[in-house]
């Protein structure tokens, strides 16, 4: 239960003369979720960019499950069992709901060199494709093209994409942001499902929905981790209270 | 909508299958080796559209497998003419053509967007002025060829037998073009042309796929380098010089980026267009502009696509 699935070590990420992510040692452990908080401009994103394969850390060292991942691209994270969310909606626009999350299934189940036979005639892609959707509550939209899906719903299909890969690790990225109160709601709960079957690193401003859902919190203030811990030692923790919480309060 | 597609389709092909005739009819045999050239270009057009239309990977050296795939044809009659049989020659054209194509894949699938344009214009570049040095193969008066690549019993000089050949082979691509696209293959590279980087997070390795559609995209314009050079009965660098690349783009963007047909119906305007437009000034590619503007506002999706299903 708490051996680290996923870790860090003295990563860094320098764009110019920013330090963007600064020596972060991080452990992640199998089953938990970790929230990563921060205010804007902290390098959240970018750390999540790191750990998913997409950008290239200058120094340091990421381990899943004890291996060393540093070097490998962002689809050989993803066989590893990576997913990611974006904190701006990335889905495949031209596409409908359902071959969003075919494509994404698809992937992890054989073969895409294959060049004679129609994917649409596989009824399990599009069988599992259709829970997924049922799953995260786009279950009526399957057939709409994505570009044309609200906000909202774009979050969703994120989520959605993110699933499709038979994760063992989910890297969401602000799955609320945009989100109105009532949708932001429902985020939550699907989140709590997910829960316990995905070990999730989760990175989010709302510190309502960050209390009830993490089970440990890291704090990112200028691309260093300057605590981590439970609810209750991130709530109590000065140095926090003073650089991030604090200043929530003044926003 | 559907039912008009069909009659479309049903009419082309039928008009495709009885062009020989008609046109011995109507006492304008001139026109079968007309209509070869059409169907030659129709062939490498949507060979490039399976590069940009379908992959999103805009090459601006697209001649390079035209021009490489007629000096396969060339140099096998002079080198070795026992093997300059159709039946070994053309897919001795897309084999080299593709494995040229792997070469030139990987080093410019390395770059995107304006440079991955640049640089495929410049491998084109560079092999035209190498044949242009090529003394021994012509150098830039090109290469007479004495007779067709000969296909069994079959009277390839006859221009009908040539355009029949060239019509079940531009029908072979075309089909397995359309079950391409709506394969595992199909749909990937349509996701790669949409969302690379969410592609690469879902776990595909984009390089492979996009190197695996330019391999396949070079081997078929090879192949329709290797027929326009038995067409002509002559071939020459200039079908390697970047102005063929241009005209290729030119009728995908006309006839429809990304659908089966936009390379057909692209290149069959464009060579209409310059036959009747030339015939009344000299100045027809500002016309030619005109209209090409037109298409980009009006209908974006090409003239096949006023025919064609909606995308995915
Ligand atoms: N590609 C980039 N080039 C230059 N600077 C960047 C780049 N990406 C992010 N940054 C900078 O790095 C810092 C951290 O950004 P980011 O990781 O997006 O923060 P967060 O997600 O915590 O809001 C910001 O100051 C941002 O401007
Ligand atoms: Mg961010």
């Amino acid at each position: 239960m708490s051996a680290p699935l996923l870790e860090t070590h003295a990563l860094c990420k320098r764009f110019g003369g920013l330090l963007a992510t600064d020596s972060v040692s991080l452990s992640v452990r199998r089953g938990e979720c970790h929230a990563l908080i921060g205010p804007n401009g902290a390098g959240k994103t970018t750390l999540i960019g790191q750990l998913s394969g997409s950008l290239r850390p200058d120094a340091g060292v990421v381990r899943f499950d004890g291996r060393d991942v540093t070097c490998l691209g962002a689809h050989q994270r993803a066989m590893l069992g990576f997913a990611r969310s974006f904190q701006i909606t990335s889905i495949l626009n031209d596409f409908s709901v359902l071959d969003n999350v075919g494509v994404a299934l698809q992937a992890v189940s054989g073969s895409s060199f294959a060049f004679w036979r129609p994917v649409a005639a596989e009824t399990a892609l599009s069988t599992e494709a259709t829970a997924i959707l049922d799953k995260v509550g786009l279950a009526g939209l399957a057939s709409r093209r994505a570009r044309d899906l609200s906000h909202g719903e774009h979050r969703q299909l994120e989520i959605a994409l993110a699933l499709a890969t038979r994760p063992q690790l989910m890297l969401l990225d602000e799955p609320m942001a945009g989100m109105g109160p009532d949708e932001s709601e429902r985020m939550v709960r699907l989140i709590t499902e997910l829960k316990g079957r995905y070990t999730i690193l989760l990175v989010e401003h709302d510190m309502d929905a960050v209390f009830r859902l993490a089970d440990r919190i890291s704090v990112l203030v200028a691309g260093r981790v300057i605590a981590t811990g439970t609810v209750d030692e991130i709530r109590a923790n000065d140095a926090v209270k003073c650089a991030y919480l604090g200043e929530e309060e003044v926003d | 909508m559907r039912l008009l597609r069909y009659a479309v389709l049903a009419a082309v092909c039928l008009l495709a299958l009885a062009f020989p005739q008609l046109a011995t009819w109507a006492d304008q045999e001139f026109y079968i080796s007309v209509a070869s050239r059409v169907l030659i270009w129709g062939l490498f057009a949507t060979s490039l559209n399976l590069l940009v239309g379908m992959g999103g990977m805009v090459s601006m050296g697209h001649a390079a497998f035209f021009g490489i795939g007629a000096y396969v044809v060339g140099i096998t009659a002079v080198e070795a003419p026992q093997w300059s049989g159709a039946l070994l020659v053309l897919p001795l054209a897309v084999l080299v053509t593709g494995a040229l194509a792997l070469v030139i894949g990987a080093i410019s699938l390395r770059t995107r967007g304006v440079y991955f344009i640049m640089i495929t214009l410049a491998f084109a570049q560079m092999l035209f002025y190498v044949f242009i040095s090529l003394k021994g193969y012509g150098g830039d008066d090109g290469m007479q060829l004495l007779a067709r690549s000969p296909l069994g019993s079959l009277k390839m000089a006859d221009d009908t037998v040539f355009y029949y050949l060239v019509l079940a082979l531009l029908a072979l691509c075309l089909l397995g073009l359309a079950r391409l696209r709506d394969s595992r293959f199909g749909r990937v590279l349509a996701g790669i042309k949409d969302n690379e980087a969410r592609m690469e997070s879902l776990g595909y390795a984009t390089f492979r796929f996009k190197l695996t559609a330019f391999v396949i995209a070079g081997g078929m314009g090879g192949l329709a380098g290797a027929l326009m050079a038995n067409q002509n009965g002559y071939l020459s660098p200039n079908m390697l010089y970047w102005d063929q690349s241009g005209t290729a783009l030119v009728m995908v963007i006309l006839g429809g980026l990304g659908s089966l047909w936009g390379g057909l119906a692209g290149a069959a305007a464009f060579l209409l267009l310059e036959e009747v437009l030339a015939a009344f000034t000299p100045h027809w590619q500002i016309i030619l502009g005109l209209v090409l503007l037109g298409v980009v506002f009006f209908a974006p999706r090409g003239l096949a696509g006023l025919f064609a299903r909606k995308p995915r």
